[in-house]
């Protein structure tokens, strides 16, 4: 049977998108089931236990552990100001007292007479969730957040930096393999999700910072501007928390490459629309992508028709970007699925599959290295 | 650091090895659950079968037993016994003549991220490194080390604990009848910070304490609701004393009552297996422990992953283990190579490649890591990116695998007290016997001298080591099988787990190119001689069942493992490649000079090449 299975990126005009939003720690929902958000309405709250400020008392007022208990001006459960005295030395012949002030604000967790050491607990922390799409709450889990559906352009992306965002699209390049650089980005495109074609370069993104745009979809990026954008050679794709002033997200990889046709020519024909950007991608077990989500109205094109191949199944005339060298990032069909393993060019013994080129080259890559474009 | 006699420190189950004939065994990874079938043969023990299926701990399975029932099924249609039942359990033999199921099933398991810990101590280089030993020798992923001197302020390291979600915790901290203040402000400090586990929200988090015993009681005031707290013997109760058996046998103990039991379907798996389920390293390290106590052996094994790479060693019977949590070849070749420098990677290249695209490349692999190299240049990187990532590994290794830290040593004249001896490491490349490869892209290389090659070029054995690799990564499961059936596993490694690749015989010691390193002399089985000048390779090739003498006469700056200058004779048997001289020096230098370095890495390439 001429079919395999792969996985691949999802590019769709029209996707039924859930956003789980959970607090981290039980908290407050806000919205009930039926309810219309926005992208950014807050849909639950919390606070969380503060921060932990231990103070070595005992080592700070020169004194014994052991008469710590002996020394405090304040007890436990008692809240204190940035600066209040905590404990006080017995000095010598009741003279010299040292009074130690309380390094922050907070309540008095603990006190111990074995260490000598006091922990101030902070004021507890607030902590929101935002809807992060335009939708309807469909469930509420209590104390925990809210599931919101929406129907959505959805396109996931291959790599992102930056956490999540909101702003409406811009389209910047006017074609899907145009290179974004500095002189597109404009002074009004603060608070955007700008839109690029190909690769993105350094210096289109140190525009985009100045100019204070929320967010870059672009094709490409290259290793050394990445570099050069966060300060530091990335290691393990474990992204999202990065705090750049803006989120990234490639669809295709690293290099010169042009972003897939249909994800540019999608993602343009909702210029001016809101968009909910991540960039947060995780590559290892439970893997995650960014993505870029665009709520429908009523009236948005419609997604061409057309019969859908089975999810994640492979078979001729299926639709692949091929995702390794000497071929990166060119888009075919399949052409063959041969079933026996064939022998590759590094000398190993792998299964493979033909790929018909846009160019009208055919060529055989291993079965590993083609992604689906999902639909 | 421990003893290697019973390293899972689980009493086996009442089984009767006598009437054991079918053995089932799984090994449920992250992504795959690999099962092989040992049998019976004659009166011998062989691994017979093996099958795979996709590991089935997450969405929208969320059952590991689904992944080990296909996998086993698969086997059962290859043997041509049924090992499942139509509700998916495992069919055990009725009796002897019984044409379906098995007698015993047992497994080992890293699905779901593994066993990941946070160790803590008082001191980094002493309690702290003896409780980071227990734990990664237990099989554990070690997510962080606190210590009162890891120069982190107090409340940095609060933040750090409270970010992480450890399975578990393991404290130690103080001697026995030592100070008591310090490891109890450790623990002050940890439990406020409240640690979230990882599965299951609602169960309380399991903290292991292995310090001090006189603190014990002011610990258990301490780590009061929201925490499991077991209390152990302290696994250093003095400074010359490394105690780790009991705090390993716990952390094994916790590993299958919580962890796994709040692991989607672990449940049913438990009731499966006929022995407890170990982590998949901590049954690759007793397995090395057992074959190098048996054979008398200094070994290293190595596993490079996609994300991870393991490093197992016994010195002189003592046992440690590593895990570089970055260092691989998909998820973390970024980070290899930004860890080495890509000029570290590109010394191994002696081909033209851009650097540019090569960047663009190793990022492309780390964010599509199931690709595989199809062009031969791709492969000469790929090879590169191991060379460097095992050296890193290694070296780790070397540096984490020491004597104790700490420890006062007499010196030999008067009662002059000296710390500089301690902290030393133990792991001597002379002196090591067996390196054991395994892992993709060293199990997987095209050509069984590229193996050996990738070996040698990273760990850099001195004097006489045998070369091999586990040859379908089976070490997990005869780990686990050790423990119900140790003369089945022990017969399985021999025959059907390790392919011996042959025998690196490589002298110590630096020389100027082209002046004379060692002269050597096959005979027996194959004949051959030649003598090597510094920067030189030769290979000669003598089969797995050829057996040779092979003597070795080294200039007198150079040490083949008698002493400089000193030859040496020894009787070996080939393998799949042969004996590679080695004459490069010890360490290993490239020259400095592009087109030189380019030149020898062609030609060592070459000589590879010409035994294919």
């Amino acid at each position: 049977m001429a079919k395999a299975y792969t996985p691949g990126l999802k590019v769709s005009a029209r996707a039924n998108y859930k956003a789980r939003r959970l607090l981290p720690v039980h908290g407050e929902v806000l919205v009930k089931v039926g309810d219309l958000v926005k992208a950014r309405d807050v849909v639950a709250r919390t606070y969380i236990e503060g921060d932990v400020t231990p103070v070595a008392v005992a080592a700070q007022l020169s004194a014994q552990a052991s008469d710590v208990p002996g020394l405090m001006l304040v007890k436990q459960g008692d809240a204190v100001t940035a600066g209040q005295p905590l404990a006080r030395s017995k000095g010598i012949f009741g003279f010299g007292k040292k009074e130690l002030p309380s390094p922050a604000a907070g309540t008095v967790e603990s006190i111990s007479a074995t260490t000598g050491q006091v922990i101030l607990r902070g004021a507890p922390l607030p902590v929101e969730v935002k809807a992060y799409v335009d939708g309807r709450v469909v469930e509420v889990f209590a104390g925990e957040g809210a599931l919101i559906e929406t129907e959505a352009a959805f396109v996931q992306g291959i790599f992102g930096v930056g956490g999540e965002t909101v702003g409406p699209i811009r389209a910047a390049c006017a074609r899907h393999d145009e290179i974004l650089d500095a002189s597109h980005i404009k002074p009004d495109m603060r608070g955007a999700i700008v839109l690029g074609g190909a690769r993105v370069t350094a210096a289109a993104v140190k525009a985009a910072q100045a100019a204070g745009v929320a967010g870059i979809v672009a094709g490409g990026i290259d290793d050394s501007d990445l570099r050069a954008i966060l300060g530091y050679d990335l290691g393990v794709a474990i992204t999202g928390t990065e705090k750049i002033g803006l989120t990234i997200l490639v669809t295709e990889g690293f290099g010169d490459i042009a972003m897939a046709e249909r994800t540019f020519a999608l993602l343009k024909g909702f210029e001016g629309r809101e968009a909910s950007v991540n960039g947060a991608t995780q590559i290892r077990a439970g893997v995650m992508r960014p993505e870029v989500v665009v709520a429908r109205r009523a009236g948005d094109p419609e997604p061409a028709q057309g019969a859908r191949p089975e999810e994640g199944a492979l078979e001729l005339g299926t639709q692949v970007r091929l995702i390794r060298d000497p071929y990166f990032g060119l888009l075919g069909t399949v052409s063959a699925l041969p079933s026996e393993p064939a022998v590759l060019g590094s000398g190993s013994k792998a299964r493979v599959l033909e790929v018909k080129l846009g160019d009208g080259r055919s060529v055989t890559v291993p079965r590993a290295n083609i992604e689906l474009i999902e639909t | 650091m421990s003893a290697p006699n019973h390293p899972s420190g689980h009493a086996s189950p009442a089984i009767d090895p006598s009437r054991l004939r079918y053995i089932l065994a799984t090994d449920c990874g992250s992504t795959t659950t690999k099962a092989i079938l040992v049998e019976k043969v004659g009166d011998g023990w062989r691994q017979t079968r093996r099958a795979e299926a996709p590991t089935t701990v997450e969405e929208p399975f969320a059952d590991v037993t689904i992944g080990v029932s296909n996998s086993l099924t698969e086997i059962g249609e290859l043997a041509g016994r049924r090992f499942i039942a139509d509700d998916g359990t495992i069919i055990r033999r009725k009796d002897e003549n019984d044409p379906d199921g098995c007698d015993i099933y047992i497994s080992t398991s890293s699905a779901g991220g593994g066993l990941q810990m946070v160790v803590a101590g008082v001191v980094a280089q002493m309690t702290a490194a003896s409780a980071k030993r227990a734990a990664l020798g237990a099989g554990a992923i070690v997510m962080d080390t606190i210590a009162s001197n890891d120069k982190r302020k107090p409340h940095e390291r609060i933040q750090r604990i409270r970010e992480l979600r450890p399975d578990m915790v393991l404290i130690s901290g103080g001697t026995d009848g030592g100070n008591v203040q310090q490891v109890v402000q450790i623990a002050e400090q940890i439990a406020p910070a409240k640690p979230r586990p990882r599965f299951g929200g609602e169960y309380e988090l399991p903290v292991i304490y292995a310090g001090n015993k006189d603190a014990s009681a002011q610990v258990r005031g301490i780590f009061g609701k929201g925490f499991d707290l077991a209390v152990v013997d302290n696994l250093r109760p003095t400074l010359e004393e490394e105690n780790l058996g009991p705090a390993r046998d716990k952390i094994h103990d916790v590993f299958l009552e919580h962890v796994m039991a709040h692991a989607p379907g672990y449940d049913k798996l438990i009731s499966w297996s006929d022995a407890p389920i170990m982590p998949t390293p901590g049954a690759v390290g007793d397995i090395l422990q057992r074959i190098a106590a048996r054979d008398r052996l200094n070994a290293v094994c190595v596993d490079i992953g996609g994300a991870t790479t393991d490093v197992f060693s016994v010195f002189d019977g003592t046992f440690n283990r590593t895990v570089s949590a970055n260092l691989g070849m998909s998820y973390s070749i970024s980070n290899v190579c930004a860890e080495a420098g890509l000029d570290q990677v590109l010394r191994w290249v002696h081909i033209d490649m851009d650097e540019r695209e090569l960047r663009n490349r190793v990022k492309n692999k780390m964010i599509r890591p199931t690709t595989i190299p199809q062009s031969a240049e791709a492969l000469v990187f790929e090879q590169a990116v191991a060379r460097e990532a095992l050296r890193l590994a290694y070296a780790q290794h070397k540096e984490f695998a020491t004597t104790l830290k700490g420890v006062q040593q007499q010196r030999t004249v008067g009662d002059v007290f000296s710390q500089q001896a301690s902290g030393q490491t133990i792991v001597d490349d002379m002196k090591l016997d067996l390196l054991v490869a395994s892992g993709g892209v060293l199990s997987h290389a095209p050509k069984m001298e590229q193996t050996a090659a990738m070996l040698v070029d990273s760990f850099e054995p001195q004097g006489f080591t045998q070369l091999a690799k586990d040859s379908i990564f089976m070490m997990p499961h005869l780990g686990v099988l050790a423990s119900v059936h140790p003369v089945a596993a022990m017969e399985v490694f021999e025959r059907d787990c390790l392919v011996r690749l042959g025998w690196s015989v490589a002298a110590k010691g630096e020389g100027k190119w082209g002046r004379k390193c060692f002269s050597y002399r096959v005979s027996g089985a194959v004949n051959a001689s030649g003598e090597l000048a510094c920067g030189d390779v030769a290979l000669v090739r003598v089969g797995p069942e050829q057996e040779v003498e092979v003597t070795v006469e080294p200039a007198k700056e150079f040490d083949l493992g008698a002493g400089a200058g000193k030859a040496v004779t020894r009787r070996v048997k080939g393998g799949t490649v042969g004996i590679l001289f080695d004459a490069r020096g010890r360490p290993l230098t490239l020259p400095e000079s592009e087109a030189d370095r380019r030149s020898a890495v062609a030609r060592w390439a070459k000589v590879w090449e010409s035994a294919s």
